[in-house]
């Protein structure tokens, strides 16, 4: 058993905060230097050049790239060999919220639904623990901004939809979503489990280096297919009409029920936000 | 890419000399307002008071800055999702506002009210945040305080870039652009 103080994991999350809101990732920076190649509009280029000063301007001040700094969404991998001690783990990583969201200047955007009385402090943060082997403790930060975030989408599918059915309903969600996620976005695409894991696979997916491929021949062909289809419907940069409408899809897949075909699209925007650490 | 220089207030003139797809560099006074705000301005007019702010010839911006760091004038400032806003904006339109900024499409409703009383509803880019504070010179709460982040703001901005998405002849560059890139088959 190796022990590890949950102040150390506080300290974590509030570096991991505003690194991830500070500097943007250097695979995101590539697909907008390629996406700039192949676009064709003027205005859609001009917002792609913005979008690359914005993060260095960013990166240079150490200041948040967007305003919207996000709900903190926090993936753990927790080793069973370890032994947490000081303390309560959730309250560790909200502290950590907290501590980061308040010394890094960035905004508290979370609110009670109905009365939309802000907490304050961007906490409670959204906390996904996978107990996995080892002695270590991974940590990963995906601050979530709103405006993709309520473009995205679930849907229960007939099994004798098949992947066409897949294929028509993320076309349809990113062509619905148009010029309000941000474009370019990224889609997060999940596929099978459960109600509820499949919107967590979609959201897993969008964690995933930019541009790579799903393991599986199969998937890897469908994602292309749908980043085809996607920036054929001439959103662009914006919604301002372009080729660049998508940087990436990434398709995460999990056994279904005989009777069930979830599918779940997680929109990101081009603020492809997350940071990791193991400690 | 040609800009076009404006300055605010905005007359029905200079309004009517901007199209759809027009990307425009804005200086002089803007309002901030987002959802909370808006609501507040609304229910003043339905209860017949004065609104807070002189609203005549000028834009309101969608957003809510993140917290200025010290010695900034603001926080990151890009646009916020303008649809939220669609209830709101025909009414404030009638009170002398001449259009706003945000990202993300308008309703039939506005589209309407802007062609109505010669306004326009422009996009700044979302999530370039960090670029378009730097085109804010000045910031200062007018009204709502209590609202935080969502409070009204003043703001001088010098160059604040945009583009026009809905102009007052019915236009939508949304729609246009869409269509002209757009791959069938």
């Amino acid at each position: 058993m190796r022990e590890v103080n949950v102040a150390d994991i506080t300290a974590a999350i509030a570096e991991l905060s505003m690194d991830a809101n500070y500097n943007l990732g250097d695979d995101v920076y590539k697909a907008f230097y390629d996406a700039l190649e192949k676009e064709t509009s003027p205005t859609g280029k001009n917002v792609l050049e913005q979008l690359i000063t914005n993060a260095n301007i960013a990166k240079e001040e150490q200041v948040p790239m967007c305003q919207d700094t996000g709900y903190a969404v926090i993936f753990v991998e927790l080793g069973q060999d370890v032994h947490l001690v000081g303390g309560d783990l959730n309250e560790a990583i909200f502290e950590g919220v907290r501590k980061g969201y308040g010394d890094g200047y960035l905004r508290k955007s979370i609110c009670e639904p109905i009365t939309r009385a802000n907490t304050k402090d961007n906490t409670p943060a959204i906390i996904h623990v996978d107990v996995v082997p080892g002695d270590k403790v991974k940590l990963t930060i995906a601050p979530k901004g709103g405006g993709s975030e309520n473009m995205s989408a679930v849907k229960m599918l007939k099994p004798s939809d098949g992947a066409k059915g897949v294929v028509d309903f993320v076309v349809d969600v990113a062509s619905k979503a148009g010029s309000n996620p941000c474009p370019p976005i990224i889609l997060g695409v999940g596929i099978g489990g459960t109600f509820e894991k499949v919107a967590y696979l979609a959201k897993k997916a969008l964690l995933r280096e930019l541009g790579s491929s799903n393991p599986d021949p199969f998937y890897a062909a469908m994602e292309k297919e749908i980043l085809e289809k996607v920036n054929k419907l001439g959103i662009g940069p914006q919604g301002f009409g372009g080729r660049t409408t998508a940087l990436a899809v990434h398709i995460e897949v999990f056994p279904a029920h005989i009777a069930s075909f979830p599918a779940a699209v997680n929109i990101n925007c081009h603020a492809a936000r997350h940071k990791e650490v193991t400690i | 890419m040609t800009m076009k220089k404006i300055n605010t207030p905005l007359s029905d003139d200079d309004v009517m000399k901007l199209k759809a797809g027009d990307t425009v560099l804005i200086t002089g006074v803007i309002f901030t307002g987002r959802d909370a705000a808006h609501k507040k301005l609304v229910d003043l007019v339905n209860a017949g008071e004065p609104l807070p702010v002189d609203f005549t010839g000028q834009l309101i911006y969608y957003v809510g800055p993140s917290p200025a760091k010290p010695g900034k004038v603001i926080g990151s400032a890009g646009p916020t999702t303008s649809g939220r806003m669609d209830a709101y904006k025909p009414t404030l339109m009638e009170h002398g506002l001449k259009g706003s900024i945000g990202k993300g499409s308008r309703n039939q409703a506005v589209k309407d009210a802007l062609i109505k009383h010669k306004g326009l509803y422009l996009a700044s880019t979302g999530g370039a945040a960090a670029l378009l504070a730097k085109t804010i010179k000045k910031a200062e709460v007018v009204a709502y305080p209590e609202l935080g982040p969502e409070a009204i703001y003043r703001l001088e901005v010098e160059d604040f870039p945009a583009t026009v998405v809905n102009d007052a002849y019915g236009n939508d560059i949304y729609e246009e652009g869409r269509k002209e890139y757009e791959i069938t088959g």
